[in-house]
């Protein structure tokens, strides 16, 4: 091949601006965290309350993050979400039920129960695009319709084999108590929540920004048609994205039932109400602003749950309607949507 | 003659209730460079998209080095070795460039494994994408960006190149220089088809030629045919290349 300078040199050279990531939202949390500190006026509650928030994030991130990716990929509005939520929590009670009876220790008991909800929630999930999502792809206010059903029906069904009664999901006694630091007391259970919630924050960053797929979904997200055009089977991705996102949301469910320690049929339909927020705070499609989001939801939730108890129960959707009007299309918009 | 290498026989295709395409009938020589002409409106666009199977055709046969493809679905189409640099360039601005070439060459599973001779080539054809090669693409100019949507469709070797108006909202200079990338292109014998308003580039670039008007081709013969004849000009395309010149 020959080479040939056809372009001028003016081109070349001309400046463009420098790649700047936007640090505001970062900013915005942490003066959240450090105006939080004079309004709880003890450091010790403050370490406590950051640190149930930050888990509490963590744990909600991990349940939007599939939901987000999904509306991101695939443009589809998936109210169903919360069944998975709540399929994964109910499959806890069964499994660390059974694990109790075998003698299973309390971690291998949770690591089998993420596991198998993972699973369950993932398969469902492959069932759920395929007979319920796939005929509606396009179609915004058939799929808010199909897919509010189908979190309706699969309530009913989760009501036939565990029982409409809310079951308990007691935490092992190796994540009972706390770890004192001075007088700030810092839970088990929220430190491995927020552990777990970091090792797939981990392993989405590595995969949307280190592989083929992550770059196939990141270049979906934005133009769904030109991927296709570039002879790539988007369809076939999409599947694959619901099915991750139904496993996360059944991960997500064993994490927030052991959070709440009980399970009850509803449990999905709570949550959906949180998620559909942090990814609108964070801005739809976007995975990074989905856990700033998260973080925002889980820190407000607990200061104005200490600060003022009655100010809690509408504190997720002040922060929402605060952030919007700042930023309408989220912390972090996803361009061309 | 040369071989076609695709061939579009009475394609009529509809976009909701909008009857676009009456019955294109078009023909695209291996090894050169083929110009779709038109107002404004004529169905050329339309057309780029029906063979990429993006907007289907309702009726009519659309043929590949002999395999019939109207049927099929994208991607299917783009891996038989059909670029496609749209209109609006797709290019995915949350990406870097680099990220972008990765995606276009289908082989690579990242940076490393992309072709280095052949991406010095381009680089040699468009240096900016060196220069800013991991910024996001998003931040490119309007030229940086076309220059883009082109290698992006010659990271790999394609059969095909379907090339929609390049030069649109460009400056001057730029597309000078989109000019030079297309003629090494054309060099090699690349099978392009190349949807251009802008005429001094279908003249300087265009082996044959095809002339839309109102969702039908209504002319079919040699670029330099159409350049040397300012009557026809005026009559297809209501003006002259002569003044363009």
């Amino acid at each position: 091949m020959t080479t040939a300078n056809v372009v001028a040199a003016s081109a070349v050279g001309a400046a463009i601006p420098k790649a700047s990531f936007d640090w505001k939202p970062i900013v915005l949390l942490l003066a959240v965290m450090a105006l939080a500190v004079p309004a709880i006026g003890s450091t010790s509650s403050w370490l406590t309350l950051t640190v149930a928030g930050l888990a509490m994030g963590l744990i909600v991130f991990v349940i939007a993050s599939g939901l987000t990716l999904i509306f991101g990929l695939m443009d589809v509005l998936n109210f169903g979400h919360g069944v998975f939520i709540a399929l994964g929590a109910f499959v806890a009670t069964s499994v660390m039920g059974y694990g109790a009876g075998a003698g299973w220790g309390g971690f291998f008991s949770i690591l089998a129960a993420m596991g198998v909800a993972m699973a369950v929630a993932g398969a469902v999930g492959w069932a759920f695009e395929r007979i319920i999502v796939r005929p509606v792809y396009g179609l915004h206010l058939k799929q808010i319709l199909i897919t509010m059903g189908g979190m309706i029906v699969g309530e009913e069904i989760i009501k036939v084999i565990w029982g409409p009664l809310q079951i308990a999901l007691p935490l092992p006694d190796e994540l009972r108590g706390a770890w004192l630091f001075g007088d700030a007391a810092v839970e088990k259970y929220r430190v491995l929540a927020a552990a777990i919630g970091l090792v797939v924050l981990a392993v989405l960053v590595y995969t949307l920004n280190r592989t083929k797929i992550g770059l196939l979904i990141r270049a979906g997200v934005q133009d769904r048609s030109m991927v296709e055009a570039l002879g790539y089977r988007i369809r076939r991705l999409f599947v694959g994205v619901f099915v991750a996102g139904s496993a996360l949301a059944g991960l997500g469910g064993v994490l927030w039932g052991l959070y709440q320690q009980s399970v009850t049929p509803q449990i999905g339909a709570q949550v959906n109400v949180l998620i559909f927020i942090v990814i609108i705070i964070g801005g739809l499609g976007s995975t990074f602003g989905c856990l700033v989001g998260a973080l925002l939801v889980g820190l407000m939730a607990n200061y104005t749950g200490f600060l003022a108890p009655k100010v809690a129960l509408f504190s997720n959707i002040a922060l929402m309607v605060a952030i919007l009007l700042w930023r309408p299309q989220g912390l972090y918009p996803v361009t061309n949507r | 003659m040369s071989d076609e290498i695709l061939c579009l026989r009475g394609v009529h295709t509809h976009i909701g209730a909008y009857h676009i395409l009456h019955g294109v009938d078009l023909q695209v020589p291996e090894g050169q460079v083929t110009m779709l002409l038109g107002r404004n409106g004529a169905g050329k666009t339309t057309t780029l998209r029906t063979v990429m199977g993006l907007t289907p055709a309702s009726q009519g046969s659309i043929t590949f080095r002999g395999q019939p493809i109207q049927a099929r679905e994208t991607p299917d189409i783009a891996q038989l070795g059909i670029a496609y640099v749209p209109e609006t360039m797709g290019i995915f601005t949350d990406l870097t460039v680099q990220e972008n070439m990765v995606l276009a060459a289908r082989a690579a599973r990242h940076a490393g494994e992309l072709d280095q001779a052949r991406l010095d080539w381009i680089f040699g054809l468009f240096p900016a994408l060196k220069k800013f090669w991991l910024y996001p693409a998003g931040k490119l100019s309007g030229g940086q960006k076309q220059m883009l949507a082109v290698a992006r469709a010659i990271v790999e070797p394609r059969a095909l190149i379907l090339v929609d108006e390049p030069s649109k909202g460009l400056a001057p200079s730029i597309v000078a220089n989109l000019i030079g990338a297309l003629r090494e292109l054309k060099a090699q014998r690349t099978t392009i088809l190349l949807v251009e308003q802008n005429f001094q580039m279908a003249r300087a670039l265009g082996d044959t030629v095809a002339v839309m008007d109102d969702g039908r081709v209504v002319h079919r013969g040699t670029m330099a045919e159409l350049a040397a004849d300012e009557g026809l000009q005026q009559r297809l395309l209501g003006l002259s290349l002569g003044a363009h010149a």
